[in-house]
C-alpha cells in the first residue's frame, strides 16, 4: 500500500513544454504509467519519448522504453481518451491556476502542480473552486508525489528512493531529497513522500498527508519538514498530538532567518512576529515530535522516533 | 514589491478611495512650489511634510543629520504668517531632509537615504483607526484587519488586546460584501455620515486589492475627521511579485534605490539572495536546503552571510554570478557550497565553481558538499581543476570544516 499514488496510477501532463517535457521524460524512464499530454498547440500529435530504463523505479521492464504519447487540447478529451485518473502541471505561472481548475472540472482524482510562482490570488481562487469536488490538489511550487517503484509524479530524482514503511511529506523540495536519501542510507525505505510545497496557499497540507499516513497500514512512521512562515506545523503538531498513533520525525528549516524576509520560497516568511522556527520546533516538541536539530540528522531522528 | 507612501496613495486616489490632497517633490523648489496648489484647494493653511522611505515609523524617526526632526513634520507657518510662511518653512524642512538619512525602528541603525518628500494637506483628525487587507494563510484568502487603535503598532494591539481587532473574511467568488463592512463600521463605532463613508472606503480597498494582486494594505492611520469624512492617512502597499507580470503600472512604480543592489543583481540573474550580517558566504540548491545550510553553520558556532538558492535549474553562467556576489561581500572568510543535485547535475555545478573561482579569484576557503546526480563526475572536476578546494562527505562536515576555517 501507498497513499496518493501507485502502480495503477494513469498520468496525464499539462504543459508539455520543455520543463514538462524533460520530466515525463523522467517518469517514462522510472516507469509511471503516463497515458497523454495536454497542450493545445500541439494537440493532435504525438511526441515520442525514448531511452534506457531507469533501474531504480518499476522492477520488471525491459532496459529501453519507446513511449507515443498522444496529446490533446483538452483535459476533458485526454481523460475521455485515456481514463487518465492524476495529471501533473507544468504550465507557466500566469495560466497554471486555469489549467488546475480545468484537471478538477475534468473529473481528476489527483492534480499535482509543480510549476513555482503562480500568483496568490489565482491560487486563493482555484482553491475556493476544488472546494467540494472529489479532487485533490498537491502543490504548487512542489517537487511532487512518488511511491518508490511504483510511480513518481513530479521532479525528484527516482535513484534515492527505496520502498518501505516510512511516510515523507516536506513544504521543501531539496530536503524532502537530503530527507529520503538519509532514510534510504539508513535502511529505512518510504511509503510514499509527497512534497507539499513552498508556496503560501497550497491545495494539501501537513494535516491532510499526515491523516493518510496514519490510515495507511503499510506506513509505520512519518517524517514532516517544514520551514518558516504560517502556522501549518503548528496545526500539524496538534494533528500529531491529539490524532496520531504512528511515530513522527521532524525538521524545521529557518532558525536563523531574518524576519520580513522571503527565504526562496513564496510562503517561507516570518511576519508580523508569526512563523518562527522556534515557535514550530516547540510545537512539535510538545506533541512528542523527535525534532532532529540539523538537516543531517532527519533519518537519526526517524530512527529515535520509531524506537529503534 | 513595494511602493512609496505617495504612489500608494496614488493608486488609491485613482478609484475614488478618500486621501488627502498631496504632492510629491524630489526637490527643495518642488516641495515649495506643492505648498500654494494644496492650500489654496483645501482652504488649509497647515501642510505636513513626509519623507519618502520603504519603511515604517517614519514619524518617530529621526534624520541622522538633523537629530530634532522627525520623518513627518506638520507645518503650521501659515495659520498666521500666510502661504509665504508656509513656503519658507517647507523650504528649510525640505532642504534638511532632501539627501539626509532617515532612521526609524525598521530601518536598521544605518536608516535609509531620503531621496523624496511629499508634501499634503494637514487634516483635521477626529479618530485614528487600523485597517489593513492581507492574506489568511490558514484558510487561504484574504482578510480585513480593523481596529479602534489607529497610529498604534498593530502587533502590539493584538497581543494585548485582541478583542480590539475586528476581522471580516473576503470569499474570493463574492469579494467584501455590504454587510461585512457595515459590521466592521459598527464594530469601530462609526455612525451617520462617517459610517457611510467608512462602508464605502472598505469595499473600495478589498475590490482593489484583488485587481491589484497586493501582499498588503496596510492604512496606519485611517482616520475620521471632524466633518465624518474617512481617508488614507498613511498607506502602506506590498505587492505579490509573482503577479508583477500583469501590472505593468505598479511595476513603473518601482523604486531600485530603496533595494539592496546585490539582491537586485541576483534576482537578475535568476537567482534568490538575501544578505546578512555574518562571515560565512552560502551558495546553495533549494530554498529549504539553503536555510537549513544558514542554520546548521549557526548550530556549529558561526554566523551566515547571506541566504542564496541558485534554483533547481541553475546553469555554470549563474552559479558565477552567484560566486561573485557572495565574493563581493567584505565581511566573508568563507565560502560553502552545499549541493544536493536531484534534477540539477554535480558536475553542472563544479564546472560553475572551477569557472567563477577562475573568473574571480578565490581569496578565502572554500567548502564544498556536492551529493546526488553525476556526484562523483562533479567531484572529479574539482579535483582535476587544481583549485584550492575543501571537499566535505556531508553538510554536517562541511559546516564543520567551513566554521573553523573562517575562524
Amino acid at each position: 500500500m501507498s497513499i496518493l499514488v501507485n502502480a495503477d496510477t494513469k498520468v496525464i501532463v499539462q504543459g508539455l513544454g520543455k520543463t514538462g517535457q524533460f520530466h515525463t521524460d523522467k517518469a517514462i524512464a522510472y516507469g509511471t504509467r503516463m497515458v497523454g499530454a495536454v497542450h493545445p498547440s500541439k494537440a493532435g500529435s504525438v511526441h515520442v519519448f525514448e531511452g534506457a530504463t531507469d533501474p531504480s523505479g518499476v522492477p520488471g521492464r525491459d532496459e529501453t522504453y519507446r513511449v507515443e504519447l498522444p496529446i490533446f487540447r483538452t483535459v476533458r478529451e485526454a481523460v475521455a481518451e485515456t481514463g487518465a485518473d492524476a495529471s501533473v502541471v507544468y504550465v507557466p505561472p500566469p495560466f497554471a491556476a486555469d489549467a488546475i481548475m480545468e484537471a478538477a472540472d475534468a473529473g481528476i482524482r489527483l492534480i499535482v502542480a509543480i510549476t513555482e510562482g503562480i500568483p496568490v490570488a489565482d491560487m486563493v481562487r482555484a482553491k475556493r473552486y476544488l472546494e467540494g469536488r472529489d479532487v485533490r490538489l498537491v502543490g504548487p511550487n512542489c517537487p511532487g508525489v512518488i511511491t518508490p517503484r511504483e510511480c513518481k509524479i513530479g521532479i525528484m530524482p527516482g535513484y534515492i528512493h527505496t520502498p518501505g514503511r516510512i511516510g515523507v511529506v516536506s513544504r521543501s523540495g531539496t530536503l524532502t531529497y537530503e530527507a529520503v536519501y538519509q532514510l534510504t542510507k539508513l535502511g529505512l525505505g518510504q511509503t510514499t513522500a509527497v512534497g507539499i510545497g513552498g508556496d503560501p496557499v497550497n491545495g494539501t497540507d501537513f494535516v491532510d498527508v499526515l491523516a493518510m499516513f496514519e490510515e495507511d497500514p503499510d506506513t509505520d512512521g512519518v517524517i514532516m519538514i517544514g520551514e518558516i512562515g504560517g502556522t501549518a506545523e503548528e496545526d500539524a503538531a496538534e494533528f500529531v498530538k491529539s490524532e496520531m498513533t504512528k511515530p513522527v520525525a521532524g525538521f524545521i528549516a529557518g532558525m536563523t532567518a531574518p524576519p520580513g524576509k522571503r527565504m526562496g520560497h513564496a510562503g517561507a516568511i516570518i511576519s508580523g512576529g508569526k512563523g518562527t522556527a522556534a515557535a514550530k520546533v516547540a510545537a512539535m516538541e510538545a506533541a512528542g515530535i523527535v525534532v532532529a536539530p540539523t538537516p543531517t540528522d532527519m533519518g537519526q531522528a526517524m530512527l529515535e522516533a520509531l524506537g529503534r | 514589491m513595494k511602493i512609496h507612501e505617495y504612489q500608494a496613495k496614488q493608486l488609491m486616489a485613482e478609484r475614488g478611495i478618500a486621501v488627502p490632497v498631496g504632492r510629491v517633490a524630489t526637490t527643495v523648489e518642488e516641495a515649495v512650489a506643492a505648498v500654494r496648489p494644496i492650500v489654496s484647494e483645501t482652504a488649509n493653511p497647515v501642510v505636513v511634510v513626509k519623507a519618502q522611505i520603504h519603511a515604517g515609523g517614519r514619524g518617530k524617526g529621526r534624520f541622522r543629520e538633523h537629530p530634532e526632526l522627525g520623518g513627518v513634520t506638520v507645518v503650521t507657518a501659515g495659520i498666521d504668517g500666510g502661504v509665504e510662511a508656509a513656503e519658507e518653512a517647507v523650504r528649510e524642512l525640505a532642504a534638511k531632509m532632501l539627501g539626509s538619512t532617515l532612521v526609524t525602528v525598521q530601518t536598521g541603525p544605518e536608516g535609509k537615504p531620503v531621496n523624496r518628500l511629499y508634501i499634503e494637506q494637514g487634516i483635521d483628525i477626529a479618530r485614528e483607526l487600523y485597517l489593513s487587507i492581507l492574506l489568511d494563510r490558514a484558510v487561504s484568502h484574504e482578510v480585513v484587519m480593523a481596529s479602534t487603535e489607529g497610529g498604534m503598532e498593530i502587533e502590539k494591539v493584538a497581543a494585548e488586546t485582541p478583542e480590539k481587532i475586528l476581522r471580516a473574511d473576503i470569499d474570493p467568488c463574492v469579494g467584501l460584501l455590504g454587510f461585512q463592512a457595515a459590521a466592521l463600521g459598527w464594530g469601530l463605532e462609526l455612525e451617520g455620515p462617517a459610517h457611510a463613508n467608512f462602508v464605502r472606503f472598505v469595499r473600495a480597498l478589498a475590490d482593489a486589492a484583488t485587481e491589484w494582486d497586493t501582499d498588503l494594505i496596510e492604512i496606519n492611520p485611517l482616520v475620521v475627521t471632524a466633518d465624518g469624512d474617512v481617508m488614507a492617512l498613511d498607506g502602506k502597499m506590498a505587492f505579490d511579485d509573482n503577479a508583477l507580470f500583469r501590472h505593468p503600472e505598479v511595476v513603473a512604480m518601482r523604486d531600485v534605490t530603496e533595494e539592496d543592489p546585490d539582491e537586485l543583481e541576483a534576482k537578475e540573474a535568476g537567482l534568490s539572495y538575501i544578505k546578512l550580517d555574518g562571515t560565512i558566504g552560502c551558495m546553495v540548491n533549494g530554498a529549504g536546503l539553503a536555510m537549513s545550510t544558514m542554520d546548521i553553520i549557526k548550530y556549529f558556532g558561526g554566523e551566515p552571510a547571506n541566504f542564496l538558492d541558485v534554483g533547481g535549474g541553475a546553469n555554470a553562467e549563474q552559479v558565477a554570478t552567484a560566486f561573485q556576489i557572495i565574493t563581493r561581500d567584505p565581511n566573508v572568510k568563507g565560502i560553502f557550497v552545499n549541493i544536493f543535485g536531484g534534477i540539477m547535475r554535480c558536475d553542472t555545478i563544479a564546472t560553475g565553481i572551477v569557472d567563477a573561482v577562475k573568473k574571480v579569484g578565490l581569496e578565502v576557503p572554500l567548502v564544498v558538499r556536492l551529493e546526488g546526480t553525476n556526484v562523483e563526475l562533479g567531484k572529479r572536476i574539482i579535483d582535476e581543476s587544481g583549485l584550492d578546494v575543501i571537499s566535505a562527505s556531508d553538510m554536517k562536515d562541511g559546516a564543520q570544516k567551513i566554521v573553523e576555517l573562517a575562524k
